[in-house]
């Protein structure tokens, strides 16, 4: 198990492979399929402090405002990350994130921008919505709530080792990748043995 | 006749449950793949997280997942109830239950992008109704999460690619091969619900019911059985795992059910639900006592 704090430096990043355990600590934040879109029209001044450096969590999060104003995630589980892949690797590169959390992994453009930039896919478990919102210690801001909606706002969070395993690196290596293939060729194999 | 109200508390605690309790036999077998995944394997990893998830939601009576999904219910009322009310309550309750944070405001307004903010929207939640014989209302719930959603397909046979007749081995071909184009995307382990033909609406309509079918549940018709039983097995061959991490335990259960079809047309509809394989069911009689069903 690998313990990191956000936010990180590029050396961090390249000496983590594919497979590694990984908990991060420190300051993230939330964006998914309306965010990466609105973060490349221009690039957002205001939330690229958030970005630089650390990493962005492609959560749709259920969320309860208390009652000083202040909010809470309830349920905090990654979302599918392949439809962001027409933006990732941009978004990366311009905002300098060292990293995306999130699910089911990501295409070529978005590998050889990991590559590029030194930044690294990590993987939460998707579903683990109690797990992983027991792991975010707070709420620091939001960006954007009323005009995306609580799924598809960009939260600020605290976290505190939180759990993700490297399926996608800095040196071109994917988990998702080599399962695919092998998948393929167990198809192949099931498909010639049983007409 | 019972009033809004009643309806409304007793879904509202049907969506509750759907959302932070998994169905038994659910959880037993995503245990029996952690028993079956290597030690110390990432896709053991992944099944103890996510036990451990299924736990933790049920002790805070919190959602298992965030994306709460769609509400899709499957509602049998007596003769001569109406429909109107029972989906009016279901709106209601939809809303109430999204206010409780047991369901994720979910439901975004195609044209302009904007959340309705209360869980409710045009077509969500989404109702089946089917009057029948006995004097009470029972309804079975989904909640259906949109990554599994976005990796359901249908197939049209022959399919020239993967070399499918129309015939069950040529379902076996299209419907293996849904599985390896879903990879993870779908939070494997999943559960696949099939429809053989049917048109592409009633299709998807029952590869959907057929959800409702408890996992060790026998299909009663032996060469769907077979081919159940089959596809469970090939499945887990093809080595996706949970999460796409690799592994023994890439579907929990296979159920298929058949409909009639035009002679132009055989469709193969397979309908992919993730691992947080959330359903729950009640009935109501006419005095309102209610009645939670597997």
């Amino acid at each position: 198990m690998v313990e990191l704090k956000l936010p990180m430096d590029e050396k961090t990043v390249r000496d983590l492979k594919v497979g590694a355990s990984v908990e991060l600590t420190g300051r993230m934040i939330t964006g998914r399929d309306a965010a990466h879109q609105w973060l490349l029209e221009d690039t957002r001044q205001e939330v690229a402090p958030f970005l630089e450096g650390s990493v962005i969590y492609h959560c749709g999060p259920v969320v309860r405002q208390l009652e000083d104003e202040t909010y809470e995630f309830v349920a905090a589980g990654p979302t599918t990350s392949i439809r962001e892949e027409p933006y990732q690797a941009e978004v990366i590169e311009r905002y300098g994130l060292r990293g995306v959390i999130s699910k089911g992994g990501m295409g070529l453009e978005t590998l050889e921008g990991l590559r590029r930039s030194g930044a690294l896919y990590l993987h939460a478990v998707g579903g683990a919505a109690q797990v992983l919102a027991q792991a975010v210690k707070k709420v620091e801001r939001v960006f954007m709530l009323e005009e995306f909606g609580v799924p598809e706002a960009l939260w600020v969070i605290q976290v505190e080792k939180f759990p993700v395993m490297v399926t996608m690196d800095a040196h071109g290596g994917s988990l998702h990748t080599e399962v695919e293939a092998f998948s393929k060729e167990q198809f192949e194999r099931l498909l010639t043995t049983s007409a | 006749m019972l009033t809004k109200e009643q309806y409304v508390d007793t879904f509202v605690e049907l969506i509750r449950r759907a959302s932070t309790e998994l169905p038994p036999d659910v959880v037993q077998a995503l245990e029996e793949g952690r028993e079956r995944e290597v030690d110390d394997s990432l896709a053991r990893r992944a099944l103890d997280t996510i036990l451990d998830n299924v736990d933790l939601a049920r002790q805070k009576s919190a959602p298992i997942c965030q994306d709460t999904g769609t509400p899709v219910a499957w509602v049998r009322y007596p003769v001569g109830t109406g429909t109107r009310l029972l989906e009016e309550a279901m709106q209601e309750a939809v809303k109430e239950a999204t206010a409780k944070t047991f369901l994720r405001p979910n439901a975004v307004d195609t044209l302009t992008g904007k959340n309705t903010g209360d869980g409710s929207g045009r077509a969500i939640p989404f109702l089946h109704f089917e009057e029948w014989e006995e004097p009470k209302v029972e309804v079975r719930l989904i909640l259906k999460g949109g990554g599994c959603e976005n990796v359901g397909t249908q197939y049209k046979l022959p399919d020239t690619r993967l070399q499918a007749g129309r015939n069950l081995e040529g379902v076996r071909r299209v419907v293996l091969d849904a599985v390896v184009e879903a990879q993870g995307k779908g939070c494997a382990p999943g559960v696949l619900g099939v429809c053989l033909g049917g048109d592409r609406v009633s299709g998807f309509s029952e590869s959907k019911c057929q959800l409702l079918r408890p996992l060790p549940d026998t299909n009663p018709i032996l060469e769907l059985a077979e081919l159940e039983e089959r596809l469970l097995k090939e499945a887990n061959e093809l080595g996706i795992g949970p999460m796409g991490f690799g592994g023994r335990t890439t579907v929990l259960g296979v159920k298929v059910g058949v409909l009639d079809r035009l002679p132009a047309s055989y469709f193969v509809t397979v309908s992919y639900m993730c691992w947080a394989d959330r359903r729950a069911a009640v009935s109501l009689d006419q005095e309102g006592a209610v009645t939670w069903l597997n």
